[in-house]
């Protein structure tokens, strides 16, 4: 944002109301609409589940915890560190942000090895082809899991941009808008890990 | 009485003096139009970002769209001008209606509205662009190459042949082979992506580029109608992606979710279809609401009385229109409570419908009425739309429903609030601002006789459908028996038709001679209240020469709208904060450049490869679409002084 | 089939509360036109220019806009709520049960026999006893269909995977066409029933006539088309119970000749049609399992033509 417009005279001059460019407003709004997708997932999910007369169906096991839980681990402290990165940069601190961001990205890299990992344990008893609860698991953990790429992808872009020297303490939209995402990916994981781990076991 | 001349709506008069006081220096002008003319070059044409251009071509291509659908219902109607007729077989039959239903939805009537709001959201809140210029190029591409993908099903004879609303397992694999449903779910998963960043850019637009002093409460209407679809769309639009995700998954790779053999119900596919389904009728119905509430202002000669009222019932909607979509699954045995409870809120959403026409009423009450052809319109969308509204709430009576559904009580019904409501105020909205996307009038006398034409057609087409209905005449069948009593309703149906047709016909002839041979318009032909009337018609490439600060509602008509700096360094437009626009910093546009093309490219290629299931075609258009995405977001920096793209 | 002209408790309600809705609706939309003639007429003017910038009072907006469409909707709520509480009014006591299975695009009727074992199958035509509640069990076979016989009952769906069912009582004899509403493929606009309503007697006869195995063919001809029908292709998807036919793809043929219509309702049903449906289905009902059988001579088509009409 510059302030040294000739004739935009005073109007403009240092404003700086909201604190967020449109880059960011047009990923909250993505985010929206990512949030109310995996909601209508999560509302298929509810209403085959409370239809079903037992769920997860006969002769399928309830998923373990094991891996879920420390792919959990990875992905929170990964939203955590990113958060720490964005303090870095708007302090100005550009080696912070560039070591920050790859460790969020090793964390979410972790995340997506986990998740095949768990596939492959899962894929032995279940497939998306046996039964509604099958093919909903594998969509909704698969929706997410592209998302973590997407994200990673973003992650990696904006590392790139980092040692590029795009980034500076006034100038840091892009890792805002990234930020915002890999936290949103995050809180999606939360509540799928609570709708397809936890919740068959208070059934 | 506060009154004062402003304006005329005679068209050989010269801009009034607001406009005039936004004009700039003759250097300033020479900066901003080298700035932001697109460079005279096909390439350049074809990736323009000027919303203006690309809004004009959203309305053409939605507009082609429109006679293709009227072809279509058309021939249907001949089909059905008498019992067992033999003009179409039964598969011609299906796949006509469900290819008119899905063109008229998805590829004219949303697209056209958006297109309005794509042309006219900069020009009403005083900025020169939208928030993402090169989005929406790409939004208009997509859009385009997703309806050409819908239409190749029919030149090779395959097009989607499960009605609009496309219920399994009547498109399941085991009852529809090929690759009908194919085109169909890959098609509108294409379309949502253009339909998706197009509503994003425009809530980014309103909320934060509306010019310095034009805080939210005043904002033109047509602007709160273009805010809440956006939003509604951002929120709704996913259920139907995750419907055709799960329907492409059982089509492709043997997924479960609505074959009961395997836990799934097909009730799913309805729930998730109408819970985007019914937002997605206000989603093209509000903004026909929004162009009405321009109009009838200009033409009653008086501010909107209840203009609070009308934003807010607006809102309203858009919000009670995602608790109501159950009363399109009222016959299908789901609980009586479930039933009860979502027939009170189809009737809780008609209260705002209601507050927005006396709202209107009480402005013609009060104003003087112009009955001039855009008012025509507005006047016969009321007529008609009434009508509409209330035969909706007829069937949110349960009871009545379990005669009505899926009778042509429904599709009279639905037409008379989209073809007699929508489309009645998109023609409005046409002949009210055509003048400023042209520079020239249309012929007032053809509008005059198109829309008594129309009129006529379209309730003689449309009305007896309701009695049909009542009568027993169920929807979708491509033929009747003889001494059903169903004759007599069906032959003024497509008489009356043919007559709207022509009707419509006479607009589109003095569309295309108005272009060449109009009245010249002048900047501000109507006497209007809002900031687009303040400059060129057609505006220039930057729209405002210098940034407008506006201090009233009808900033034309009480002087409340001053000159700002004519931010002239490069492409810029001011930033300003989402609730009451204090400036809040400038932002600076890109110009055109070719990857949002080339991605809109890729991307129908990923399509075409998912349609015909070549797995190296899948991954060809992934990993093409992806470099052009990248490609396409890599900073460069546009100008020393600015943030980039 | 109007919705105008019911026949039964269920139906005459549902007219009641259309005649009303539409008396509500006449009243609502007179009135708008009423307001919307006298605004554009009170202040016309053509040439206006000036503009009215006075602010006008919202009460009116406020009254004809919200307090008044309000009131008029709470009393549609509670019409809707009584109606749905006292629908349907026949009660559940010995009531004519029937299980109807859907196919595209013909209706397979199960008569549901207290007496274990005398259960029949049918098609395209129910029968019911004139004030005596009928109740009808529905399924689907494969995608979904919607019951409506509109001066009998509201319409329901037909789902796989889900069991609905109407219940009504018809009040006068006639012959009611019923319809499939919902959207069913191809022939779904050739996919109706009948529902004929008859007096206790009448249909205590239709009931034993039906649960009997098919009549004995009683000419030569019959004989012969009896033979041609159990030998030929006929049997591998109609049954005519008493013969060697068994097949289960299409409708019991058994008491064919007694039905009113043919195909769904999509002929009359006489010799000529019998004849012309078997050699031309699929021109007659474009898409349906029944293939045109054109493997007879024209005496053998005959013969297999009276012996179907002949079982009644
Ligand atoms: C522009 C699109 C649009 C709009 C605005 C509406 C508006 C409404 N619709 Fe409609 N509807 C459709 C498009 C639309 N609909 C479509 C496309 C279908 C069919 C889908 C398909 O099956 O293919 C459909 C189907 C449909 C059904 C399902 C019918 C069935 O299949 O059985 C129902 C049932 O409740 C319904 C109700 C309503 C109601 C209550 C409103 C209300 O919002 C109307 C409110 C307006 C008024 C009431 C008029 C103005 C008010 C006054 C003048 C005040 C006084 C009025 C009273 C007191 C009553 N609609
Ligand atoms: C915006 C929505 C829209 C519009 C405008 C229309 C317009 C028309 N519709 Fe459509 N209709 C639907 C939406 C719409 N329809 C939907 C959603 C369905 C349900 C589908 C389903 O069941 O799946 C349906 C179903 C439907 C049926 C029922 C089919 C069935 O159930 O079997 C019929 C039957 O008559 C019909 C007829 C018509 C006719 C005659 C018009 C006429 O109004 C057409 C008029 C044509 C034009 C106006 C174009 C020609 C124009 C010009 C030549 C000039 C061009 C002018 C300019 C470019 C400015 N429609
Ligand atoms: C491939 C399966 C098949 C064969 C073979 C077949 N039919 Fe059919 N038939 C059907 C089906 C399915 C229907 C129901 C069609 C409909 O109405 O949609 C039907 C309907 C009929 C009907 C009308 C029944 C009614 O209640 O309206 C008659 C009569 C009939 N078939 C006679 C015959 C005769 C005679 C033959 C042999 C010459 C024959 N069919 C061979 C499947 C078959
Ligand atoms: Cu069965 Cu329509
Ligand atoms: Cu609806």
């Amino acid at each position: 944002m510059t302030t040294t417009l000739r004739a935009a005279g005073d109007l403009f001059s240092g404003a700086s109301g909201t604190g967020h460019d449109t880059g960011w407003w047009a990923m909250a709004c993505v985010c929206g609409t990512e949030a109310a997708f995996f909601a209508y997932l999560i509302t298929a999910y509810a209403y085959l589940a409370t239809r079903a007369t037992a769920w997860p169906p006969p002769g399928i096991a309830r998923p373990s915890l094991v891996i879920p839980v420390v792919m959990t681990v990875a992905l929170v402290t990964s939203s955590l560190v990113m958060a720490a990165a964005e303090r870095a940069i708007r302090a100005g601190n550009v080696r912070a942000l560039a070591f920050r961001l790859s460790i969020s990205m090793g964390l979410g890299l972790v995340f997506v090895g986990l998740l095949i990992a768990e596939y492959a344990g899962r894929l032995r008893e279940l497939l998306p082809q046996t039964h509604v609860y099958g093919s909903l698991f594998y969509v909704m953990t698969g929706m997410h899991g592209l998302h973590v790429i997407a994200g990673l992808l973003l992650i990696g872009y904006t590392l790139l941009r980092t040692l590029r020297g795009d980034f500076r303490a006034g100038a840091f939209g892009g890792v805002s808008v990234v930020a915002l995402y890999w936290h949103f990916v995050d809180v999606v994981w939360l509540v799928l890990f609570t709708t397809l781990y936890l919740s068959p076991r208070f059934s | 009485m506060a009154s004062r001349s402003a304006g005329h709506l005679d068209h050989r008069s010269a801009a009034g003096s607001a406009a005039a006081a936004l004009d700039a220096q003759p250097a300033e002008v020479e900066r901003l139009e080298a700035l932001w003319k697109t460079p005279p070059n096909w390439l350049a044409w074809l990736t323009t970002v000027d919303h203006k251009a690309l809004g004009i071509r959203y309305i053409v291509t939605a507009c082609v769209f429109l006679v293709l659908g009227g072809l279509e219902a058309a021939v249907m109607r001949l089909q059905l001008a008498r019992p067992e007729a033999h003009l179409l077989s039964p598969e011609a039959y299906n796949q006509l209606f469900t290819m008119h239903g899905t063109t008229m939805m998805f590829l004219f009537i949303q697209p056209v509205l958006s297109g309005f709001s794509f042309y006219l959201t900069p020009l009403l809140i005083g900025a020169r662009e939208l928030a993402f210029p090169r989005l929406n190029t790409f939004s208009y591409y997509v859009f385009l190459f997703a309806g050409v993908f819908l239409y190749a099903a029919f030149l090779i004879g395959r097009a989607p042949d499960g009605g609009w609303f496309n219920y399994t397992p009547l498109t399941s694999l085991p009852f529809d082979a090929g690759d009908n449903i194919d085109f169909y779910a890959i098609g509108l998963l294409f379309l949502g992506v253009a339909t998706t960043v197009g509503s994003i850019n425009l809530v980014v637009t309103i909320l934060r580029l509306r010019a310095p002093g034009m805080s939210l409460d005043r904002m033109p209407l047509f602007l709160w109608s273009s805010l809440t679809t956006s939003i509604a769309v951002i929120a709704s639009m996913p259920a139907l992606t995750v419907a055709l995700l799960f329907l492409e998954l059982e089509r492709r790779w043997h997924f479960v979710f609505f074959d009961p053999r395997w836990g799934g119900t097909p009730l799913l596919w309805q729930h998730l279809f109408w819970i985007f389904g019914h937002p997605w009728v206000y989603i093209v119905f509000l903004p026909a609401t929004g162009m009405l509430s321009m109009i009838i202002p200009v033409f009653c000669r008086r501010p909107m009385v209840g203009h609070d009222i009308v934003a807010l019932a607006t809102v309203a909607t858009g919000l009670a229109g995602f608790g109501v979509w159950v009363h399109h699954m009222f016959v299908t045995g789901i609980p009586q409570i479930a039933v009860g409870f979502f027939s009170a809120g189809s009737m809780i959403v008609s209260v705002p419908s209601g507050a927005q026409i006396a709202a209107w009423l009480a402005t013609m009450w009060y104003g003087r009425v112009v009955l001039r052809t855009p008012m025509l319109f507005a006047i016969g969308f009321i007529l008609q739309f009434v009508i509409g509204g209330i035969s909706g709430v007829m069937t949110a009576v349960v009871p009545f429903d379990w005669q009505a559904h899926d009778t042509y009580f429904v599709v009279a019904h639905l037409h008379y609030v989209l073809a007699g409501g929508s489309l009645f105020a998109l023609f409005g909205a046409i002949y009210y601002w055509f003048p400023k996307m042209t520079g020239r009038m249309l012929d007032e006398t053809v509008g005059r006789y198109s829309f008594w034409v129309m009129f006529a057609g379209f309730n003689l087409a449309f009305f007896p459908m309701h009695i049909a209905g009542l009568l027993g005449m169920a929807r979708r069948v491509y033929t009747y028996l003889p001494g059903l009593g169903l004759d007599g309703v069906n032959l003024t149906s497509t008489i009356g038709a043919f007559v709207f047709i022509g009707g419509a016909a006479l607009t589109l002839a003095n569309l295309l001679r108005s272009l060449h041979h109009g009245a010249v318009a002048g900047p501000d032909p109507w006497g209007a209240n809002t900031l687009e009337w303040s400059i060129a018609s057609p505006p220039e490439h930057y729209d405002f020469a210098r940034i407008p600060i506006v201090k009233s509602r009808d900033p034309l008509w009480d002087g409340g709208v001053s000159p700002g700096p004519a931010l002239d360094e490069a492409r810029l437009t001011p930033q300003t904060t989402p609730l009451d626009a204090r400036p809040d910093g400038v932002i600076e546009l890109p110009a055109e450049n070719v990857w949002p093309l080339v991605m809109s490219l890729t991307l129908l290629g990923l399509c075409t490869a998912l349609l015909v299931r070549s797995g190296l075609g899948i991954a060809l258009g992934a990993v093409t679409s992806f470099a052009a995405a990248t490609r396409w977001m890599w900073p460069i920096h546009l100008h020393p002084l600015g943030t980039e793209a | 089939m109007s919705v105008f002209d019911p026949a039964s408790h269920e139906s005459a309600m549902i007219t009641a509360i259309t005649w009303k809705l539409i008396v509500v609706s006449a009243v609502i939309y007179a009135i708008v036109c009423m307001v919307l003639i006298r605004a554009a007429a009170r202040h016309r003017d053509a040439s206006a220019t000036a503009v009215d910038l006075t602010p006008r009072p919202v009460i009116g907006v406020v009254w004809f806009g919200a307090i008044i469409p309000v009131v008029v909707l709470v009393a549609l709520f509670l019409m809707t709520l009584t109606a749905m509480r006292r629908y349907p009014a026949s009660d559940t006591a010995s009531p004519v049960t029937y299980h109807v299975t859907a196919h595209q695009w013909w209706w397979d009727v199960a008569w549901i026999d207290p007496v274990p074992g005398r259960t029949f199958h049918t098609a395209n035509e129910i029968h019911v006893a004139v004030g005596r509640p009928a109740r009808i069990i529905l399924t689907s076979d494969d995608v979904i269909h919607t019951f409506w016989v509109p001066q009998l009952q509201g319409k329901i769906d037909l789902i796989p995977g889900d069991t609905t069912e109407v219940r009504f009582t018809a009040l006068q004899p006639g012959v009611y066409r019923g319809q499939c509403a919902e959207y069913c493929g191809a022939q779904h606009a050739h996919m109706a029933l009948v529902v004929v309503a008859e007096p206790p007697a009448a249909f205590a006869d239709w009931v034993a006539t039906e649960a009997d195995a098919a009549a004995e063919p009683r000419d030569s001809a019959a004989l012969t088309g009896r033979r041609l029908v159990v030998t030929g292709p006929c049997a591998v998807c109609h049954t005519i119970r008493g013969t060697a036919a068994a097949g289960a793809i299409g409708p019991d043929l058994t008491h064919v000749g007694s039905r009113l219509t043919l195909a769904a309702g999509a002929l009359p049903n006489n010799i000529g049609t019998m004849e012309a449906w078997i050699t031309s289905a699929q021109s007659l009902k474009p898409g349906v399992a029944m293939p045109s059988l054109r493997l007879f001579s024209g005496d053998e088509l005959r013969a297999v033509a009276a012996y179907l009409e002949g079982l009644r």
